[in-house]
C-alpha cells in the first residue's frame, strides 16, 4: 500500500505540471485529466487495501484472478458499442457530408480516428489483455501474477485510450494512421505495455504445466512486437516540454516506411497473432474438442510470425519507395497465404466430427464464422498486394472493404464469441440470459458485414476503373466528383451494413449486461443432437 | 550499400536462413519423437477451467 501510493503521488504530479504549464489546450486538458486519473486511482487503492471487505468475489479453486478479466468483460463490451457507434456516423458523414456539421469536432477528419482507434485499440485491445490474461491462467495453471499490476495494466490502457480519444477530438494528432496518439501518450502507453509484458511474462515463468500452449505464444509474440513497433514508430521530439505537438526523428520515405512498417505489423500482430490466440483457446473450449493438429500449429506460428514482418512495403506500392522494397512487401506477403490458410484450415478443422454444433450452437457459430473470414481475408490480402493488382485497388473503397471483412468479420465475430463465452464463466451464472439472441446477433452481424464489404468492393472497383479512364483524346473520362458522386447509393448501403452490424452489437451488450445480473431468459432452447458429447445449451462446463 | 549489395544478400543468405529456419520449424514439428508431447499439449486447454 505504502509503495504503490509513490507512483500515483507522483502521476498526479507530472498531471498538475503539465496543466500548469501547458502550452496548448489539448495539454491542458490531458495534464488535468491524468490528475484526475491518478487521484481516482489513489482512492480506489486506499478503499480496496482498507475498506471493509466486500462480500468475497467468487473464488475459483485454483486462485484465479478473475476480477481484472471480469472488468475485460465489461470495458469490451462499452468500447465495442463506442467503436461501432462511431463507424455508424462517419460512414454517414460520408454518404451525407451535411452530418459533419461545419464544427472542428466532429468533421470527419477527427472522428475517423477516433473510429479506427476506438475498435482496434479500445475494443481489440480491451478484448486481448481480458482473453490473454484469462487463457494464461487456466493453461499454465497459474494465477497471474502480481496484484496491482494487472489492475494498473487495466486501468492504464484505459487511462490511454481517453488521452487518446479526447485528443483527436480536440485535433491533437501525429497524423500516422493507427498511431495518431502524441508523444506524451504514448509514453504512457509504452509503461503499460512494459506492465503487460511483465504480469504475462511473469506468469507463465510461474507455471505448473511444462509446456506452453500455443494461444500463450501467438499473446506474448503479439504483445512483445507490438511493444517494438510503437517504440520504433514513435520516435518523436516533442516541441516543448508541455506542449501536444512533436516530431518524428525519420524523415521522407524512411518515415513512409517506419510506418507501414508499424502499420502493417499492427493488422499482423494486434489484430492477427492475437487474435488466433483467442482462436487456439476458445474454439477448442467451445467445440469441446482438442484442436485439429497441434504440429500444424507450431508451424503456423512460426512461419507467420517470420513472414508477417516483412510485408509492410506493400501499402507503398508506386511511391518513391524503392522498388526493391516494393517487390520484397509482395513477394512476402504472397508467401503469407500458406500460414494464414494453415491456420485457417486449422481452426475450422476443429470442428471436424463436431459440424452439427454449428445448427444448436451459436457461439461455436459466431467462431467458425470469424474463421471463415480470416481466411477470405487473408486471401483477399495477399492478392491487393500484388502490384498490377494494387494498381487498381490502391487509394480506392476496395480496401475499406478489405479492412472491415477482415476487422468485423474476423476479429469482431471472434472477440464476441470470447465474449460470450467468458461473460456467464465471469458472473459466475450458470448460463448466458439468452442463447437465441446471440443467434440474432450472429445473423445481424454477419449479414451487416456481407452488405458491407460487397458494396465496398463494387464502389471500389468502380472508383479505380473510372481514375484509370481515358477517352480518345487521351484525358481523363472522369473528374473526381463525378467518381464521389457514383460511389453515393454503395456508401448508403455500407451505412446500412453497418448499422446491423451495430444493432447486433447492442444486443450483446442487453445479453451480457442481464447475464451479469443473473437473470435467465425463458425461451425455447435450441434441440440438442443425441450425439454422446452434446451438452446443455450455453451451459458451463 | 547499392541495390546489387542487398539484392544479393537477400537472395543468398537471405533465402538459406529463411528455408532453414522453416526446415528446423518443420523437424521441431514433426519428428515423431515428439508425437505424444504435443497430443499431450493439445489437451491442456481442457485441464482447468
Amino acid at each position: 500500500m505504502g509503495l504503490i501510493a509513490l507512483p500515483i503521488g507522483f502521476c498526479a504530479a507530472i498531471g498538475l505540471i503539465l496543466a500548469a504549464n501547458a502550452q496548448d489546450t489539448a495539454m491542458y486538458v490531458h495534464g488535468l485529466m491524468f490528475f484526475v486519473g491518478s487521484i481516482l486511482a489513489g482512492f480506489w487503492v486506499i478503499k480496496s487495501t482498507t475498506g471493509a471487505p466486500k462480500a468475497a468475489a467468487p473464488k475459483t479453486p485454483e486462485g484465479f484472478n478473475d476480477g481484472v478479466v471480469r472488468a475485460g468483460v465489461i470495458a469490451s463490451t462499452f468500447w465495442g458499442i463506442v467503436g461501432f457507434l462511431v463507424g455508424v456516423i462517419i460512414a454517414s458523414q460520408l454518404a451525407f457530408p451535411v452530418l459533419n456539421f461545419d464544427l472542428p469536432w466532429t468533421n470527419f477528419g477527427r472522428l475517423r480516428p477516433l473510429h479506427t482507434s476506438a475498435v482496434i485499440f479500445a475494443f481489440g485491445g480491451n478484448v486481448l489483455i481480458m482473453t490473454s490474461f484469462y487463457v494464461v491462467q487456466r493453461t499454465s495453471g497459474a494465477r497471474l501474477a502480481g496484484n496491482w499490476s494487472p489492475w494498473f495494466v487495466f486501468w492504464g490502457y484505459q487511462m490511454f485510450i481517453v488521452l487518446a480519444a479526447s485528443g483527436y477530438l480536440l485535433g491533437v494528432t501525429q497524423s500516422k494512421e493507427y498511431a495518431e496518439p502524441e508523444w506524451y501518450v504514448d509514453i504512457w502507453l509504452t509503461f503499460v505495455w512494459v506492465a503487460y509484458l511483465l504480469v504475462f511474462l511473469a506468469t507463465l515463468w510461474k507455471r505448473k504445466e511444462p509446456h506452453i500452449y500455443v494461444a500463450n505464444w501467438f499473446f506474448l509474440a503479439f504483445i512483445v512486437t507490438v511493444a517494438l513497433l510503437h517504440l520504433v514508430n514513435n520516435l518523436t521530439m516533442p516541441v516543448s516540454f508541455a506542449g501536444s505537438k512533436s516530431y518524428i526523428l525519420w524523415s521522407g520515405v524512411q518515415d513512409a516506411l517506419v510506418q507501414w512498417w508499424y502499420g502493417h505489423n499492427a493488422v499482423g500482430f494486434f489484430l492477427t497473432a492475437g487474435f488466433l490466440g483467442i482462436m487456439y483457446y476458445f474454439v477448442p473450449k467451445q467445440a469441446q474438442r482438442p484442436v485439429y493438429s497441434y504440429r500444424l500449429s507450431i508451424v503456423h506460428f512460426w512461419s507467420l510470425i517470420f513472414l508477417y514482418i516483412w510485408a509492410g512495403p506493400h501499402h507503398l506500392h508506386y511511391t518513391a519507395l524503392p522498388d526493391w522494397a516494393q517487390t520484397l512487401g509482395m513477394t512476402f506477403s504472397i508467401m503469407l497465404w500458406m500460414p494464414s490458410w494453415g491456420g485457417m484450415i486449422n481452426g475450422l478443422m476443429t470442428l471436424s466430427g463436431a459440424w452439427d454444433k454449428l445448427r444448436t450452437d451459436p457461439i461455436l457459430r459466431l467462431l467458425a464464422v470469424s474463421i471463415a473470414f480470416y481466411g477470405m481475408s487473408t486471401f483477399e490480402g495477399p492478392l491487393m498486394a500484388i502490384k498490377e493488382v494494387n494498381a487498381l485497388s490502391h487509394y480506392t473503397d476496395w480496401t475499406i472493404g478489405h479492412v472491415h471483412s477482415g476487422a468485423l468479420g474476423w476479429v469482431g465475430l471472434v472477440s464476441f464469441g470470447a465474449i460470450y463465452y467468458l461473460a456467464p464463466r465471469m458472473f459466475n451464472v450458470t448460463r448466458l440470459y439468452s442463447v437465441r439472441m446471440v443467434s440474432w446477433h450472429f445473423w445481424l452481424a454477419t449479414i451487416g458485414i456481407v452488405l458491407y464489404a460487397a458494396a465496398m468492393w463494387v464502389s471500389g472497383i468502380m472508383q479505380g476503373l473510372m481514375w484509370r479512364a481515358y477517352d480518345g483524346l487521351g484525358f481523363l473520362q472522369y473528374s473526381f466528383a463525378e467518381t464521389v458522386e457514383a460511389m453515393h447509393p454503395f456508401y448508403v448501403i455500407r451505412l446500412i451494413g453497418g448499422l446491423m452490424f451495430l444493432g447486433g452489437a447492442l444486443i450483446m451488450a442487453y445479453n451480457v449486461y442481464r447475464t451479469a445480473k443473473g437473470d435467465q431468459r425463458t425461451e425455447q432452447p435450441y434441440a440438442v443432437s443425441n450425439a454422446p458429447q452434446a451438452q446443455v445449451q450455453g451451459a458451463v462446463s | 550499400m547499392t541495390y546489387d549489395n542487398v539484392a544479393y544478400f537477400a537472395q543468398t543468405w537471405g533465402l538459406l536462413y529463411l528455408v532453414v529456419l522453416f526446415a528446423g520449424v518443420l523437424i521441431y514439428a514433426l519428428r515423431p519423437s515428439a508425437r505424444k508431447k504435443f497430443e499431450d499439449a493439445a489437451q491442456i486447454p481442457f485441464k482447468e477451467d
